[in-house]
């Protein structure tokens, strides 16, 4: 166990645990985007940024990649901090001026667009935070999607831009992006995703439609369980 | 059939060149590379399921660097050296006219595949600016009139 303070209150944790699940825990609000429980941290969007004072040495950090410490005293809340925080802020307002959750969490900490960014207009919703490229390879285990090109090119999609041939319709880069970019749009049996549409199975018991058919093969494959079995939805179990 | 197997066997081979080492990726796209001038699409997947790593992270290394081309490049390549000393000298008019003889824009190739154009920094030799390399050779203190009888040379 360590003891440190955060923004004059002192705290213990566990040596060596991150710096903003500490401050979460301890009801501290510190915004992020790319922080998921389901994956490791990567400090991609570095909205958590906050000040740590180490010794004679006081610099910002990203708090979701730094390890608390004994004797560490941060402030999560001084002006360098939200300093830095409203510039990448409206760095990524500028990348993603359609992003409603971007305007929302702007409007929400009183940070304005600078005007003096120039608006992009093809880059849509995505702030290349790789949630949805983690999530596919360390979650879903198929690696469908990933992060291409380079620098101001950049584009999260399947290889070639094409129907991917390892999606298995899952859905869990739409349901981890945190700002929407992925569209997946789901109607009657059909799902769509990537541009590749997927046939949706049926509930043997209520008839609903609750995952794509290859979706369930995957699984099948992945943990042995006989098809048959994974014919039921959730809630018919 | 018998085209698309050939391209296994010499993937295959620079594979085991390799030792399929998943390490040595950037090495085996290389030889690739070198070998078909390109990346083909089918290869990339071929290596993705022999080497057993996601066509994802390859595709991802081919696009991250330059030296990698999906497109099919021609016999040549015209690097037209763009850095500031040959830029000073003119090296935009050499561009312009190569993108006139060959009717193709900066990065594209010829229909023949033949030629291939590319614009890049600094070769390193400002004192013979403006430069152009074909296929490595280097081409100093060059004027636009000279261009067609150089190409001429690589046909």
């Amino acid at each position: 166990m360590v003891s440190f303070v955060i923004d004059g209150k002192n705290v213990q944790a566990e040596g060596g645990a991150m710096l903003l699940n500490v401050a979460r825990q301890n009801g501290i609000v510190i915004p992020t985007l790319c922080a998921h429980d389901t994956v490791a941290r990567s400090g991609a969007c570095r909205l958590c940024v906050v000040e740590v004072t180490k010794g004679k040495r006081t610099r910002i950090v990203t708090s979701c990649l730094y390890p608390v410490d004994e004797g560490i005293v941060v402030s999560t809340k001084t002006e360098r901090v939200m300093n830095v925080r409203s510039l990448v802020m409206q760095l990524l307002m500028a990348r993603c001026p359609e992003s409603q959750l971007l305007k929302d969490m702007a409007k929400e900490m009183g940070i304005e667009p600078q005007p003096s960014f120039r608006v992009e207009t093809d880059k849509g919703k995505c702030i290349l935070c790789r949630l949805c490229v983690k999530t596919c390879e360390d979650v879903v285990g198929v690696s469908a999607i990933g992060l291409s090109r380079r620098g101001k090119d950049k584009i999260v999609g399947p290889p070639f831009m094409e129907d991917s041939v390892t999606c298995v319709g899952c859905g869990a880069c739409a349901y981890v992006c945190p700002t929407d970019h992925i569209v997946m749009e789901s109607t009657d049996g059909r799902r769509k995703i990537w541009g590749r549409a997927f046939r949706m199975k049926a509930c043997d018991t209520c008839g609903r439609y609750f995952a794509p058919v290859d979706q369930l093969k995957w699984i099948s494959k992945k943990t042995g369980t006989p098809l048959s079995e994974l014919s039921v939805c959730l809630s018919c179990k | 059939m018998k085209k698309a197997q050939t391209m296994d066997k010499k993937v295959k081979d620079i594979i085991k060149k390799y030792y399929g080492d998943k390490t040595a990726m950037i090495a085996i796209l290389q030889d690739v590379q070198e070998e078909f001038r390109y990346l083909p699409k089918e290869t990339l997947s071929f290596i993705s399921k022999k080497m057993d790593v996601p066509l994802t992270r390859i595709y991802e290394i081919a696009t991250f660097y330059n030296a990698f081309s999906l497109k099919p490049r021609g016999k040549h390549t015209i690097e037209v050296c763009l850095g500031t000393a040959c830029h000073v000298q003119g090296a935009s008019r050499l561009i312009d006219r190569l993108e006139r003889d060959l009717s193709i824009s900066s990065g594209d190739t010829t229909k023949d595949k033949m030629f291939t154009l590319e614009e890049v920094r600094c070769l390193g030799c400002c004192s013979l600016a403006p430069v152009i390399r074909i296929s490595g050779n280097v081409h100093p203190y060059l004027t636009q009139d000279e261009l067609p009888k150089i190409l001429r040379n690589y046909k």
